[in-house]
């Protein structure tokens, strides 16, 4: 994973609450078996529309985006991180997030900084007011930046110490084998197994 | 110390601690008990393995089987669709590479991911499970911890059977009485999800409890712990008791003999702990409760069916005002419209949420004996092969056929319309389903979420109805509630 400390871009105002992963990515886009190239996908239904955000100047470069409560909820469609990533997104800031888009965000190197309400509208303001203004946001000292306002944002420390590391999940959890090995040691014998097969 | 079940499967899968405490701990590292697969989620994770030179660890506590992208028509044909066809074909591939066991289509056991499980005594009380789809939390029915994972993490339990985890809050919803006739399972969740809405559950497991829910059939408690992520919660669980295990007795994977006592005694001691507290208590009365409905474009805009289409103005916050506009601008609705005078053109009944024995017996008794609206188009596709064999042996398919409805094969469909079951553009739904987001059953396509019987009653009048709306039909269940 890429190691992330600090980001400058081009702030996008997102004014919506519940933005859903089918939103970010609509399901027909899920059968890829790829990882990467879902840039074409993201906001694919929105993106039609001439008016939305994206297909607007500066914004359609932008890289830091702004949204609403309760963003990422819904499926749990990693693909909705890729997309915005290959799209080229590197943060995005809301006062919510659903709890799987967050975990999935943080496995993939795409921050998810938490902030107050009222500093997002602020920002939303800003961006609005002076489209293409950077917003920086820094994930050593946990703040972002817009015009002159300068907010703190959230992110649980052990995520946060990943990002700024840029370290893989599992080779970390391998270090551990041991402890996995000893715990199956432990399982109770009538806990179910899978193989062999039994059918109805 | 006083524990609840949430906390007492969590501690019972601890391989090590995370370091520090509060707010600074690291995750705990949990073990996984099962693993479900599917084709969507599954071949970014294989690939991972692959490129690092990993191993599956427990290739038998994996299952696999192929539901999202499946036809439910013409299944013994090629999948016409090239993209849905090599995904499952990826699928085929990385299980025989790996190992794992996989229900394909075809297969008397194929089906949706969270119908199978349970149906072949797999999913047990007091286990951890996880699967790359949010509906995971289906599983919490039977007391088990069971959420929905991203790929990266399907790829994290495949190379080492463990998951990085914080530990979640905790939520009670109390559910006190007796449901009324008409009134399920579902009404109790979308009223949930209405009363504490779409985040109100994240970073919480949610704890159902209560005479009204101690009454509920299995299925039905799955179809609650199912929509537990539409509240935002990752997982949704139930106490175990005699309802459970008479579920389990006898299936498949179950124990057997003294395994199975064993197991028994293990399972009661899962029970909340009297003196155990939940950081969040919330109450529903299940006696006042109607059958319930979506208008807008998200589970928590939900009003009971008898009511009417809000008004932006009902809402005081102004990212709820904003909201409500654009779902009543993507619903085509006017604010003040009774729900019960919008006209649907399909209504869908299948689903993890709604595609069980119990889903179709009840929506076959609503319907028996009577004729579909002309103008409604009605697809009934059933969890999966097995529940799908059950039915027609019980003659359910003929009901659903007599009445004008389309008989399908098993598997996610319209539900997220990733295979050719869709709505067009504009065309109107109410569905079993738990997602009504814009363009979730097909782009334009608007979705009413509703239970069964909700879903059984509209096909019949062709506008959003509930069972006691129906005139008495000689054979059917309605006819039976108003003469009793």
């Amino acid at each position: 994973m890429e190691k992330f400390t600090t980001h400058t871009g081009i702030g996008v105002p997102l004014r919506q609450s519940n933005v859903d992963t089918d939103q970010i990515i609509p399901a027909v886009y899920l059968k890829r078996i790829t990882r990467t190239g879902f840039e074409d996908a993201l906001f694919a239904a929105w993106r039609k529309d001439p008016a939305f955000i994206l297909n607007q100047e500066p914004f359609s470069a932008g890289s830091v985006l702004v949204a609403g409560p309760d963003f990422g909820t819904g499926s749990s469609r990693e693909h909705a991180v890729w997309a915005l990533k290959d799209y080229g997104f590197k943060t995005v800031l809301s006062s919510r997030f659903a709890d799987i888009f967050r975990g999935n965000s943080g496995k993939q190197g795409l921050l998810a900084a938490e902030l107050a309400q009222d500093d997002i509208e602020l920002i939303w303001k800003e961006l609005e007011n002076a489209p293409g203004t950077p917003v920086t946001v820094d994930l050593v000292s946990k703040t972002v930046q817009c015009g002159n306002l300068v907010a703190p944002f959230e992110i649980d420390d052990y995520t946060r110490w990943r990002l700024l590391e840029g370290l893989d999940d599992i080779g970390l959890t391998l270090k551990h084998e041991e402890d996995i090995t000893a715990f199956e040691a432990t399982r109770p014998v009538f806990k179910p197994l899978t193989l062999p097969a039994k059918l109805s | 110390m006083a524990k609840t079940l949430a906390e007492k499967v969590w501690d019972a899968h601890v391989v090590r601690k995370g370091d520090g405490e509060g707010a600074n701990a690291q995750p705990d590292l949990l073990y996984i008990d099962l693993h479900l697969v599917h084709e969507v989620t599954s071949p970014q994770a294989f690939e991972g393995l692959r490129l690092a030179g990993r191993q599956l660890r427990r290739p038998d506590l994996t299952i696999a089987t192929e539901d999202h992208n499946t036809p439910t028509l013409d299944i013994d044909k090629p999948i016409a669709d090239l993209t849905s066809r090599t995904q499952i074909q990826t699928l085929r591939n990385n299980c025989q590479e790996f190992g794992v066991r996989l229900h394909s289509l075809g297969d008397a056991e194929q089906g949706i991911v969270h119908v199978v499980g349970p149906q072949l005594g797999l999913t047990q009380p007091g286990m951890t499970v996880v699967c790359g789809d949010s509906h995971t939390s289906t599983h919490g029915a039977f007391g088990a911890l069971a959420m929905g994972i991203g790929t990266s993490e399907v790829e994290h339990v495949m190379a080492t059977q463990t998951l990085s985890l914080k530990p979640f809050k905790t939520m009670a919803i109390n559910v006190e009485g007796t449901l009324r006739p008409g009134v399920s399972a579902k009404d109790i969740i979308l009223a949930v999800i209405a009363k504490i809405g779409t985040g109100g559950g994240q970073g919480y497991v949610l704890e159902y409890r209560g005479s009204a829910i101690r009454a509920l059939s299995m299925e039905a408690r799955m179809t609650i712990c199912n929509m537990s992520i539409e509240a935002g919660a990752r997982a949704g669980m139930v106490a175990p008791d005699q309802t459970t295990y008479d579920y389990m007795y006898g299936r498949p994977h179950a124990p057997q003999g003294a395994e199975w006592d064993a197991a028994v005694e293990y399972w009661n001691t899962l029970l909340t702990d009297e003196d155990a507290t939940f950081d969040v208590e919330v109450d529903l009365d299940a006696d006042t409760l109607e059958p319930f409905v979506t208008w807008g474009t998200n589970p928590g805009q939900g009003v009971s069916l008898s009511s009417k289409v809000p008004s932006p103005e009902d809402f005081g916050d102004e990212n709820a005002k904003a909201a409500a506009e654009r779902a009543l601008s993507y619903m085509g609705l006017a604010a003040g419209t009774p729900m019960k005078e919008i006209r649907v053109d399909t209504v869908f009944l299948g689903s993890c949420t709604n595609s069980r024995m119990e889903d179709l017996r009840a929506a076959a008794d609503i319907i028996r004996g009577r004729q579909k609206d002309p103008n409604v188009r009605m697809l009934v596709v059933p969890g999966s092969a097995r529940v799908r064999l059950e039915a027609e042996a019980e003659g359910l398919d003929k009901v659903f056929t007599d009445f004008g409805a389309e008989w399908r094969f098993a598997g996610c469909s319209m539900c997220l319309g990733m295979n050719p079951d869709q709505l067009e553009p504009g065309e109107r739904c109410a569905s079993t389903s738990n997602r009504n987001f814009e363009g979730r059953q097909g782009k334009g396509g608007r979705t009413h979420l509703v239970s069964p019987v909700v879903a059984a009653a509209t096909a019949v009048r062709g506008t959003l109805s509930s069972p006691s709306d129906l005139e008495p039909a000689q054979d059917s269940a309605a006819f039976r509630i108003d003469a009793a």
